[in-house]
């Protein structure tokens, strides 16, 4: 049998196959603007790596706000109970998961393997994975990018709670002719300090993971481990958490 | 499929048809009082022989008008019932001879001094808690002062005895209330939370008092009688309490939307619950002073403290067997918002129970976000 998790997020989408005991494939293909030719396209490129969706020996379940547009799945679940799920397993053990999503922002509270609850940002970009994508783009990079340039710079504070008009602080700050890699430390602790913020409401009595597509940044984990005051792991497959943890519910519901 | 009674009418349908009967009462010469709120003192606007009508906002259509002399970020129930006003475009606001509202948060307050530039309108000084000294002197005071205005205004003159008589009324109408609101205790539960809410609300557009409580004892009747033939003995969904900020403005995308992705609201704890209603007026004493005992009881955020609101959901809790307490919070609304850390506290330290909270305002712009946090929450109830 072979179980698959898809999480269709707002900026990418995370395909992954598990065996039932161990992760077979996984890829990445970018969210296009309709979910459903996204999920079309992940058909696709499973069938290639020799996945046949449609065989009643594998089972799909899919999550991420795109999940409603799989038709081919066999149980839609929330990513809050699939990064729940992936974060479990991920570390073996009860934890925190910090997932920065591109559009949103969740803390996760696993106890005894399941979610027992959870705490997501307000609707608004700030402190997300698009903040960033913008913010980079306005120093014309992208975030690797942004991030190498902030590892060698003095954070400006960039004190505007909003995307947009944290847009404009920055560009005056361009104006004002500092740094770029000024700036860009600048950004990235505006992002660190929502998280943060967020994470302490929600309370980090536990092991705490990064996931999503931040999580392979290691200066970025440092950086939020150091406000955090307390060590934040991450995985190779953190960015599958959500991906993961659809293929593990899936194993658990059809084996 | 939720369990509604026959020629059940949604919210917009029955606001309409009230709109008529209200049409044809001030045509025979009766008098109309818009009030927001259950710290009004209806008895006395009953004792004047005038009929009371809710004009809380609950559509975001008004909203954009309110902007123009309100702040962007004020709770829309605010914003969308001073915008009715504003644009002319509700007709009970239209109908009513005057309003009768009370100082409860900051936001409603100096919201009705605005208010009173369209329509004449008398704002009682409600105490902001009731343990201080003088709270329920000031409160007694201020129920005298508005008999007198009503007098006034109405042209009428109030007796005890048909302040009485009112009272008697109210306390059965809250008693045909509470027994209807407590048909959500049966587990598992004929009636959907939906329907209470849109029943509660609506219930504002028919002025008859008598009418409203045998409405309420026959669809009362009706879903006890449903439980024993359809429901007893089958496995319930989970149950959910309600709690925070009025939900008229959100039963769509929020209540509704609950019990269609799984659950059953079993209660609600806010004012278009039990809350007001399982307090009685004394009939033994001075009314004047029943009355402003029991609405100083009446536990809101705005009271400070407010330790009854907690005490009120310990009881919900038990009684109605509930899984989950999901609270709604309004943008902007300061005292729901503080006091949600400590029922936070309460509901999942002393109580056990998951609990989810919910800030959002009229607008359709986070259906989504809302959609994915109630499902994961009843992703954790089912676990």
């Amino acid at each position: 049998m072979n179980y698959v998790g898809i999480d269709i997020g707002s900026t990418a989408a995370k395909t992954l196959v598990f065996d039932g005991e161990k992760v077979v494939a996984s890829f990445i293909l970018p969210t296009s603007w309709s979910s459903k030719e996204t999920a079309a396209r992940i058909k696709e490129q499973l069938y290639n790596l020799q996945y046949n969706i449609d065989s009643p020996d594998t089972k799909t379940v899919a999550t991420g706000y795109g999940r409603i547009s799989v038709d081919f799945a066999d149980k839609i679940v929330t990513e809050i109970t699939c990064h729940g799920k992936g974060g479990f397993y991920l570390l073996s053990q009860d934890c925190v998961i910090i997932d920065v999503g591109g559009q949103d922002t969740k803390i996760i509270s696993v106890e005894n393997g399941s979610v027992t609850r959870f705490l997501m940002n307000d609707k608004c970009s700030a402190g997300t994975g698009k903040f960033l994508e913008i913010m980079a783009n306005r120093l014309e990079t992208d975030v690797d990018g942004l991030f190498d340039l902030a590892q060698n710079g003095t954070p400006i504070p960039i004190s505007s709670m909003c995307t947009v008009f944290a847009e404009s602080e920055i560009i005056s700050h361009i104006g004002a002719g500092h740094a770029r890699c000024d700036i860009a430390a600048g950004i990235v602790e505006s992002v660190i300090n929502k998280v943060a913020l967020l994470a302490q409401r929600h309370g980090i009595d536990q092991k705490c993971i990064l996931t999503g597509g931040l999580s392979q940044s290691s200066y970025f984990r440092e950086q939020l481990s150091k406000k955090l005051r307390k060590k934040v792991y991450s995985h190779k497959l953190g960015k599958y958490a959500g991906a993961l943890g659809a293929a593990l519910l899936a194993a658990e519901k059809f084996h | 499929m939720l369990n509604l009674p026959e020629n059940f009418q949604n919210y917009s349908e029955a606001r309409q048809q009230g709109f008529l009967r209200l049409k044809e009462l001030k045509e025979s010469g009766k008098k109309v009082v818009g009030i927001f709120c259950t710290y009004t003192p209806t008895e006395l606007i009953l004792a004047a022989g005038a009929v009371p009508v809710g004009l809380c906002g609950v559509s975001d259509e008004p909203i954009p008008f309110a902007e123009k002399h309100l702040p962007k970020n004020l709770c829309p129930l605010i914003k969308s019932s001073y915008g009715f006003a504003i644009s002319d475009t509700c007709p009970y606001f239209y109908f009513s001879d005057m309003i009768l509202a009370e100082t409860t948060c900051d936001g409603k307050k100096k919201m009705y001094e605005l208010m009173g530039e369209i329509k004449y309108t008398h704002v009682m000084q409600l105490p902001q808690g009731r343990s201080g000294n003088l709270a329920l002197e000031s409160w007694y005071s201020e129920m005298l002062r508005l008999r007198d205005v009503l007098n006034q205004q109405l042209g009428v003159e109030i007796t005890d005895d048909d302040l009485r008589k009112a009272i008697h009324l109210k306390n059965r109408e809250r008693k045909a209330m509470l027994d209807y609101f407590e048909i959500g205790k049966l587990k598992p539960t004929p009636i959907s939370g939906y329907e209470i809410s849109t029943v509660i609300d609506t219930n504002s557009f028919i002025f008859d008092t008598e009418e409203k409580i045998s409405i309420l004892e026959k669809r009362t009747a009706q879903l006890r009688q449903d439980y024993e033939e359809k429901f007893k003995g089958k496995p319930s969904r989970p149950r959910i309490l309600i709690t925070g900020c009025p939900t008229g403005g959100v039963r769509e995308k929020i209540i509704r939307q609950i019990e269609e992705l799984g659950a059953d609201i079993v209660g609600f704890e806010n004012c278009c619950g039990p809350r007001a209603q399982k307090d009685m007026v004394d009939e033994n004493k001075d009314p004047y002073l029943a009355l402003a005992e029991k609405y100083l009881r009446i536990n809101c955020s705005v009271m400070s403290p407010n330790p009854g609101r907690i005490e009120a959901m310990a009881e919900m809790i038990d009684e109605y067997q509930v899984d989950g307490v999901i609270e709604v919070i309004l943008q902007a609304c300061h005292t729901f918002a503080i006091e949600s850390y400590r029922i936070k506290k309460f509901v999942t330290e002393e109580k056990h129970l998951p609990f989810l909270s919910l800030e959002t305002d009229y607008s359709q712009a986070d259906t989504g976000q809302i959609n994915t946090r109630i499902s994961a929450f009843l992703e954790i109830l089912a676990t």
